[in-house]
């Protein structure tokens, strides 16, 4: 039994030797990068350059971004996984077809389409003038910013959410309403809570990737806004300053790896809860 | 007939074209222990639904002391279940489910905590209260279920197989405490099974119900004793099931020999359903009984054997205190009391039997 383990154990290694090549020694490299200043002496002012005003601000409008995506996401996602926990299989699988179908697409390219929908003499402000409405000019501002983040993003957030409330008996949702509780209750009281372990996963998959998605930025705000991903590309690319590039690209893992850590740790802590009651 | 608590009135429900109930009429009394029995699929579960508020009669009215609650939502209804799969609420421990429904109505904390420790007390179960329900055993999680539903005072309990999930002697042991729990708390108790043995064990009243109608409705004695048709003889207890022909008052035919019973009112050579329970047969020497037969099969069932003599072209069951060696040649009598002769069913409804065997 023991031969037959270590033997399955040999299965990983291709995937060990590709992590160590492509993740472990670059995040190495960089680290090096981090810590050196242009003559090769130890610095640690490349990490610190991130409360610079302009980093700092870039950073916050980071987190805005995020935090405001993986809240949308949320208030989106709900609505759709009970809906669809409701619906029959075929609407089911035909719902979640849909709402794959844009991964499969490129991103550029999506980004591309949304920057001609929200331009000023776009799509959306042909449509709203035809309606009588007037155009509205969101090109190149915050929300076109976040409309393509959340557009991005949502899948990521519906399916490990999706995953968790379709896992809930419907026995417990009924043994609840014939306890008294109205629908609110019972989503107050027990979906949301049994959902929380597919909640963690899909804000851990929206809340770092939205945060650092530059190329959204850069495409849908004009170079105008800014995110801290920007900045760092900027250093690596204009200013030739590998050693600031990567000193903030290691702030900005550091500040990830504590807001993961801390959002891992509520996840285990349900995971635990659902292990004991499983 | 002040003393109803619950009047069905016409109910009827089909699922995808598929009719469940047709036209159903019961009335349930105030502190009855009503059993719904039936073979899986005749409509028991669904009918114990619609008096949950989970599912819509199609047509048909539910009155509750008097009122009409067809269309009210199960939150608002004076009804509780208690479910198969114990479904309790996973991410909260023993007190907090039972304390679910009192938390809803906003009643005092003192007056929760009171309640949950009476209702632990009454289900066996003083000092689970601080377990996680999915640390427990079935047995336990359906005491929690029984305890969270009747901590609210219903005035009814509906009970949807709730002993189906576990093993026979914890199944036994289980009836003995609901009976002792409805017994304490005085409440309306409907339970659903398809289990006979529970059935007549545990009721004041059986309903016995198949394709979505009423078979038969009395205490167990009645229905045990006197099943008024071959479906509701076949599914209570085991019996033998024949065609016989009427000959005249008090003289059945069955395979060709007469014998002697105790019905009266048939037509003369009017086809009946001939059932004899297979206690009631008794083996003796060869000649000496109604027919002769050869034992075919000996199965020894720990209180009796379970003997099959082939007569004919008939496979009778008979069971019996002492055994009969296989392959031998033996007679088998019968008591004319313990005939009990039917008539053939009208309806397709009834006709489940034949296809049954």
């Amino acid at each position: 039994m023991d031969k037959y383990l270590n033997k399955r154990k040999n299965l990983a290694y291709p995937y060990v030797v590709w992590s160590v090549g492509f993740t472990v020694i670059p995040l190495i490299v960089i680290l090096r990068y981090a810590l050196l200043d242009r003559t090769g002496a130890f610095t640690l002012s490349n990490i610190l350059a991130i409360v610079d005003p302009v980093n700092l601000k870039a950073l916050i409008f980071s987190l805005e971004i995020a935090g405001g995506c993986t809240l949308i996401c949320i208030l989106l996602a709900y609505p759709l996984v009970l809906a669809l926990k409701r619906l029959n299989f075929g609407g089911r699988r035909s719902t979640i077809f849909i709402l794959i179908l844009p991964m499969w697409m490129n991103f550029i390219l999506k980004l591309l389409a949304w920057q001609m929908i929200l331009s000023s003499n776009g799509i959306l402000n042909l449509v709203l003038s035809r309606m009588g409405i007037g155009s509205i000019d969101i090109s190149n501002t915050y929300i076109s910013i976040m409309i393509g983040v959340v557009y991005d993003y949502l899948p990521y957030m519906v399916l490990p959410l999706y995953d968790a409330v379709s896992a809930i008996d419907d026995d417990i949702i009924e043994a609840a309403e014939d306890l008294g509780a109205k629908k609110l209750t019972v989503f107050g009281r027990i979906i949301f809570p049994l959902s929380i372990p597919g909640l963690m996963s899909g804000i851990t998959m929206v809340f770092v990737p939205s945060m650092t998605s530059f190329v959204t930025a850069d495409i849908l705000g004009g170079g105008k806004l800014q995110l801290v991903g920007n900045i760092i590309e900027q250093e690596f690319i204009q200013s030739m300053d590998w050693n600031m590039g990567a000193g903030l690209s290691v702030a900005l893992m550091i500040f990830v790896l504590i807001s993961m850590a801390f959002t891992v740790e509520k996840h285990e802590q349900s995971d635990r809860q659902e292990e004991t009651a499983w | 007939m002040g003393n109803i608590i619950l009047e069905l009135r016409g109910i009827s429900k089909s699922f995808d074209g598929k009719k469940i109930l047709d036209d159903l009429t019961l009335d349930i009394e105030k502190n009855e222990f009503v059993t719904l029995l039936g073979p899986s699929g005749c409509g028991k579960s669904t009918l114990l639904r619609i008096i949950g508020g989970f599912v819509k009669p199609d047509s048909g009215q539910v009155f509750f002391e008097g009122q009409d609650i067809t269309l009210l939502p199960p939150e608002k209804r004076q009804v509780h279940t208690v479910f198969q799969k114990y479904s309790l609420f996973p991410h909260m421990n023993v007190s907090d489910n039972i304390a679910f429904g009192l938390k809803l109505k906003k009643k005092p904390k003192e007056y929760i905590n009171e309640k949950v420790r009476y209702a632990l007390h009454l289900v066996n179960m003083d000092g689970y209260g601080d377990r996680m329900t999915t640390s427990l055993s079935g047995g336990q999680q359906q005491r929690i279920a029984i305890a969270r539903a009747i901590v609210n005072e219903p005035k009814m309990l509906l009970l949807d197989e709730p002993l189906g999930a576990l093993d026979l002697k914890l199944r036994h042991e289980m009836q003995r405490e609901l009976m002792r729990i409805k017994h304490e708390v005085g409440i309306t108790f409907v339970y659903v099974t398809h289990d006979q043995e529970e059935a007549l064990t545990m009721s004041d009243r059986i309903v016995v119900m198949n394709q979505g109608i009423i078979q038969q409705m009395g205490t167990s004695k009645s229905i045990y004793d006197e099943p008024q048709n071959a479906f509701v003889a076949d599914f209570i207890g085991d019996s033998n099931i024949i065609n016989g022909i009427m000959l005249k008052d008090r003289l059945v035919l069955i395979q060709g020999i007469e014998v002697e019973c105790v019905d009266e009112g048939f037509d003369a050579n009017e086809p009946v359903d001939v059932v004899i329970r297979p206690e009631d047969l008794i083996i003796g020497t060869k000649g000496s009984g109604f027919t002769n037969g050869i034992v075919t099969n000996l199965i020894y069932k720990g209180a009796y054997y379970d003997i099959s003599v082939t007569a004919g072209t008939h496979e009778w069951s008979v069971q019996s205190n002492v055994p009969a060696a296989v392959n031998s040649e033996v007679s088998l009598s019968i008591d004319p009391e313990n005939i009990q002769i039917m008539r053939k069913p009208k309806s397709s409804d009834e006709e489940v039997i034949d296809k049954l065997g």
